[in-house]
């Protein structure tokens, strides 16, 4: 026994020595972000972005000069509180599945008057931006929406049809990388660098990333919504960029949110 | 929209904990858009916590402050009831301000 550990006492060492400097790194992670978020407090950025999308909600605009109070986001005109948790919906009077974000502009354009080019031309916040409308709009609806039990509904044909396309897309490899969704989120515990990787075909998985966004970036100084997050996935897949309340992203959404099914929303939170 | 200050204070023992977030772009000057062009520095570069008129803390920041700062301190000599007001100036002259009772 003496032997063996004298001649792999270096080794051995070097071993512990790389173990020692490992381990406290993909721990650390979590750990600097549990402290920064513990130094937080209760306070986060996010607020002025609710704040600012409160103010958007009840300001009148567009041609028509109306706010958005009466869109109904699935609940009923004009109810926001855990509207969030039930999105994307079939929605009857548009005939189509949409989320949050297509569902905003559907209500500008049929409430408003406004052209949604005007929003779709810049849906999301690039470098030196102080954040979108959009963005602001659905960080509102996301507070209201907090602590709701994630429900989104498979009762309609074009909702289950809209799961089936999600998953159909979840699955599905493409791109110079020949990268699917699935390729990064269909297995437990990975990480990519040091951020843990969700596992969006589990209960659990989908469950944490579908209530953690829109979320505040503290390396961006933004808020991102899950719409940003679906197209930041897409480019590092090297696809066609997703749109804003397009097909593709609401499927995606759908198949998250489906299985994500009693989950509590805590959007919007903290992220990296 | 900059301009605004969330303050919270609470009284810890005989210290008063302050802490402030405040909405601002703390751009650095060395910044370049989508487009390549340079974004213009525009970064907080004096902050003043009072309390009535007396100073209890004063800062001077440069463009190494994140976006949307956050800033805690304490102080002492304060009680419960009185108000802390912290206003800051921009590096364009701008400025901002948010105010909270001592809880």
């Amino acid at each position: 026994m003496s032997k063996l550990h004298n001649k792999k006492g270096i080794v051995l060492g070097i071993a512990s020595l790389c173990a020692a400097l490992l381990a406290p790194m993909a721990i650390a992670q979590d750990d600097v972000f549990a402290e920064y978020r513990a130094m937080m407090g209760d306070e986060n950025p996010a607020i002025f972005t609710i704040e600012e999308g409160q103010d958007l909600w009840e300001t009148p605009m567009g041609p028509n000069n109306v706010s958005l109070e009466q869109c109904d986001l699935g609940l009923g005109p004009g109810v926001v509180d855990g509207a969030l948790a039930q999105l994307p919906r079939y929605f009857e009077d548009a005939k189509a599945v949409q989320d949050v974000e297509a569902r905003l502009i559907y209500c500008m354009e049929t409430l408003q008057g406004r052209d949604a080019i005007d929003v779709l031309v810049k849906p999301y916040s690039q470098t030196g931006d102080q954040g979108t409308e959009l963005e602001a709009l659905v960080a509102f609806i996301a507070d209201s929406s907090m602590d709701a039990v994630v429900d989104v509904p498979q009762g309609h044909p074009e909702e289950q049809k809209m799961y089936k396309k999600g998953e159909e897309i979840f699955y599905y490899r493409a791109g110079p990388h020949d990268f699917s969704c699935a390729t990064c989120h269909s297995q437990t515990d990975k990480r990519i660098r040091l951020q843990a990787l969700p596992n969006l075909t589990t209960n659990e998985g989908a469950g944490m990333a579908f209530t953690s966004w829109p979320a505040y970036r503290i390396s961006e100084g933004l808020l991102r919504t899950m719409g940003w997050r679906m197209q930041s996935c897409g480019r590092q897949q090297r696809l066609p960029q997703f749109q804003s309340g397009s097909d593709a992203v609401i499927a995606l959404q759908m198949f998250m949110g489906v299985n994500a099914k009693g989950a509590v929303m805590a959007a919007p939170g903290l992220k990296r | 929209m900059a301009g605004r200050i969330r303050v919270r204070a609470s009284l810890k023992g005989d210290m008063c904990e302050v802490k402030a977030l405040m909405r601002h772009p703390m751009e650095t000057g060395m910044r370049k858009d989508p487009q390549g062009n340079q974004i213009p520095a525009h970064f907080i570069t004096e902050v003043v916590a009072k309390v009535g008129d007396r100073v209890v803390m004063q800062a001077h920041w440069g463009a190494a402050v994140s976006q949307n700062p956050f800033l805690g301190f304490e102080f002492s000599g304060a009680k419960a009831g009185d108000e802390v007001a912290i206003s800051y100036v921009d590096n364009k002259g701008e400025t901002g301000a948010g105010s909270a009772k001592i809880k």
